[in-house]
């Protein structure tokens, strides 16, 4: 809706330039040229200066091959392969660290953070002590600590700890039989994808039913059937193959089986104890966030005490919880560049590494912090998603 | 790709703005106006480069940085020692945080050319071996199939472990962490099978770290040619000369007998070589722009070569090393100096 103006008379008229929406515009305009100035200031500085210096620049360097090797890796990867294969083992290596981390914190997190509210003294004073002695150590030093334990309290590979036949515990890592990889267990996955789609229409159709008819279904157990029951009967139709790798000592070490290494085991450990101390607390404020009075009302309504946490109490408290929560996720991301530290290689570990060997520091910076960012704004669009969808609804 | 090296280029801004300051002089004009040398050396590497119980630095590494200082400013003293890791050391020169750096690098082609740099010589001829616990039971290097090898990240060491590996079909578990003493308390603590690295390095890393060092043994095969020297960055020759005849002179002196004791005694000698080393005879000096006793200041200051490596590393040190390739060439060595005059 426009207000007409009274026309001013002329000799009050503004001059152009006490024109609020010109100088407006000018300053938005000038600001920005600034930022491009700057900017293009700085990156022909650079060219300019790796030119004088005769440093070749580009991203050449990720075609060629790499020469060293790397402790572990999911992809096959050998000295021969190239940079870009090396830089993606890398990459790998920190989602696996970072989702394991963050998928255990997460559980750690929340039992203590109730915890910390029971109203038992010692599991509520144990949860406290917890929290505030991990959460004020220094993430590095917990890094370390796992680390030296790791390697100095295990014994070597030849005196390995070995409770059950086909496990080893020793300073080379927890070593464990894992079955041969065949067509039935490929099958065995199509199906548990398959039965985890299937849970979430049963649960949508239960839902929509109960809507309409006020019939409940049990949609968490025909879930979980159809998540545990669909690979199984399919391992089972595919033939059910049953042979294992079985690690065993030859020469220096095991041959055979999974591993988890000692790296890897530290930089797990070490980011779940940390970041679950923080996830305990957000989990506690969110909970008490909640009225009491709530839950009392939904007493009332002689609602089950699960039901109650799961409809009444968690619903609200998750609003609460979810944006620091998502924060907590990256910085455990993040966090998982420390792995330089301890010899976990990582995204930041092998490109530092490739940025040493070929001198390409600039570009391999790039490649980390556009990786990293990558990571990070992807979590950052699920967790908003996911704070979308848990939002209060008004009705 | 010109966007793409732009759009890399602009992720690196800081590194642009601390660059743009350091390269506004030549390097040896910097220095001298700065009045101090910016020397880096490794963390900590016992002969080498590692502060002793006083908190000065020592090592044959540390003795060329005093002895540039010294042909420069008459005083050994005027360095400023920056302690660096294997992975930020070619940052550090390049970006101009250091002028040179003395921190047992090998020679390579990439390094001398991709990387923009220069070696002004070598200070010790070193080669890749193998340190591994005695009970192990290890004779040869040969034997080392399906190790757990803990080696340094962003060296040529970890580059020839995986080729001597590959050459020899053998497979290998690499371990790397970047610090050194992190790297080989791993070792220690029997994280790995055998350590890898430069032969010195290995018997510095016995020497200084290992509770018994009679526990461990350096296997026979040297896997690599690994010549260590300072480094300094292109654009600046009259800096590259002075680091480089700074290495001479060390060398030069030990093969007339020059050492910091009987130098003043020295003065007298009818040796023309000596009385143009020691600027009796002028001319080195000012070819260089230092002052023309720039090589006695060297000499008096530091030590000579041999003086540097018998208290550094060699048989007056913990490390105990021979002298071997590192001798003089008129002693069978590969040590040779070319003519100042």
């Amino acid at each position: 809706m426009t207000i007409p103006q009274p026309a001013l008379p002329a000799s009050v008229a503004t001059a152009w330039w006490n024109n609020a929406a010109v100088r407006g515009v000018f300053y938005q305009v000038a600001v920005l040229a600034g930022v491009i100035g700057l900017g293009w200031y700085l990156v022909s500085n650079t060219l300019d200066n790796l030119a004088t210096r005769g440093i070749a620049a580009g991203f050449g360097f990720l075609g060629r091959e790499a020469g060293f090797g790397i402790g572990e890796s999911l992809l096959a990867y050998s000295p021969a392969d190239t940079y870009a294969r090396a830089v993606a083992v890398g990459l790998l290596n920190t989602l696996i660290v970072s989702v394991l981390g963050i998928a255990f914190a997460t559980v750690l997190g929340t039992v203590i953070g109730i915890a910390r509210l029971s109203s038992n003294w010692l599991i509520a004073r144990l949860s406290t002590i917890y929290v505030e002695g991990v959460r004020n150590i220094p993430v590095l030093l917990q890094l370390f600590l796992w680390y030296s334990l790791i390697t100095e309290a295990l014994p070597g590979p030849r005196q390995a700890f070995n409770p059950v036949s086909g496990i080893f515990l020793s300073n080379r890592g927890f070593k464990f039989p894992v079955p041969v990889w065949e067509n039935a267990h490929t099958i065995a996955a199509a199906a548990f994808v398959a039965g985890c789609l299937a849970a979430v229409l049963i649960h949508r159709w239960a839902k929509r039913r109960q809507d309409l008819t006020g019939q409940p279904f049990p949609s968490v157990w025909a879930g979980t059937a159809a998540i545990v029951g669909m690979p199984f009967i399919a391992f089972l139709a595919a033939g059910a193959p049953t042979a294992m790798s079985v690690p065993e000592l030859k020469g220096f070490n095991f041959v055979g089986g999974g591993l988890i290494s000692p790296e890897f085991a530290a930089l797990w450990f070490g980011l779940t104890v940390y970041t679950a101390s923080f996830i305990a607390e957000i989990v506690r404020s969110g909970i008490q966030a909640v009225s009491h009075g709530q839950t009392e009302a939904a007493q009332a309504l002689s609602l089950t005490r699960g039901l109650v946490l799961r409809l009444v109490v968690l619903p609200q408290a998750m609003r609460v919880i979810i944006p620091p929560l998502t924060s907590q996720y990256l910085n455990l991301t993040k966090n998982s560049s420390l792995a330089v530290a301890i010899g976990y290689p990582d995204l930041v570990s092998i490109a530092n590494t490739a940025i040493n060997q070929t001198g390409q520091a600039i570009e391999g910076i790039a490649i980390i912090m556009a990786a990293y960012l990558t990571v990070s704004l992807s979590i950052a669009a699920f967790m908003n998603w996911y704070n979308k969808k848990m939002a209060l609804v008004t009705r | 790709m010109k966007f793409l090296r732009h759009a890399a280029a602009g992720a690196a801004m800081l590194l642009a703005a601390s660059a743009g300051q350091v390269w506004a002089g030549a390097t040896f004009d910097a220095v001298k106006a700065r009045g101090v040398v910016h020397c880096g050396v490794n963390t900590g590497l016992f002969g080498f480069s590692a502060p002793d119980d006083k908190g000065n630095w020592t090592g044959l590494d540390v003795d060329l940085c005093r002895g540039v200082a010294a042909a420069l400013f008459g005083n050994a003293a005027k360095v400023k020692f920056v302690p660096l890791t294997a992975q930020q050391r070619f940052t550090a020169l390049q970006s101009g945080e250091i002028d040179i750096l003395s921190r047992n690098t090998t020679w390579t082609t990439q390094r001398d050319t991709e990387l923009g740099l220069n070696f002004a010589g070598v200070m010790y001829y070193d080669g890749q071996g193998f340190l591994v616990p005695k009970k192990l039971g290890v004779k040869s290097a040969k034997e080392l199939n399906g190790a757990t090898v803990c080696v340094l990240p962003g060296t040529t060491t970890e580059l020839n472990l995986a080729d001597y590996f590959r050459a020899n079909k053998m497979t290998f578990k690499p371990v790397v962490i970047e610090k050194n003493e992190e790297l080989a308390a791993a070792f220690f603590s029997g994280r790995c099978d055998v350590i890898t690295s430069d032969a010195s390095q290995l018997a510095s890393i016995r020497a200084a770290q290992a509770s018994n060092p009679g526990d461990f043994v350096i296997l026979p095969e040297i896997i690599s040619k690994e010549p260590l020297g300072p480094v300094v960055r292109h654009g600046d020759d009259q800096w590259f000369d002075l680091v480089k005849w700074t290495v001479y002179a060390m060398l030069e002196a030990e093969e007339k007998d020059i050492t910091s004791k009987n130098i003043d005694t020295m003065s007298g000698s009818a040796d023309p070589t000596v009385k143009r080393l020691l600027g009796l005879t002028p001319g080195a000096g000012k070819a260089l722009g230092v002052d023309e006793k720039w090589a006695y200041n060297v000499v008096k200051q530091v030590g000579n070569y041999g003086e540097s490596f018998d208290r550094n590393v060699g048989m007056a040190s913990k490390l105990k090393l021979d002298r071997g390739l590192n001798q003089l060439w008129i002693k069978g060595g590969l040590m040779y100096a070319m003519p100042i005059r």
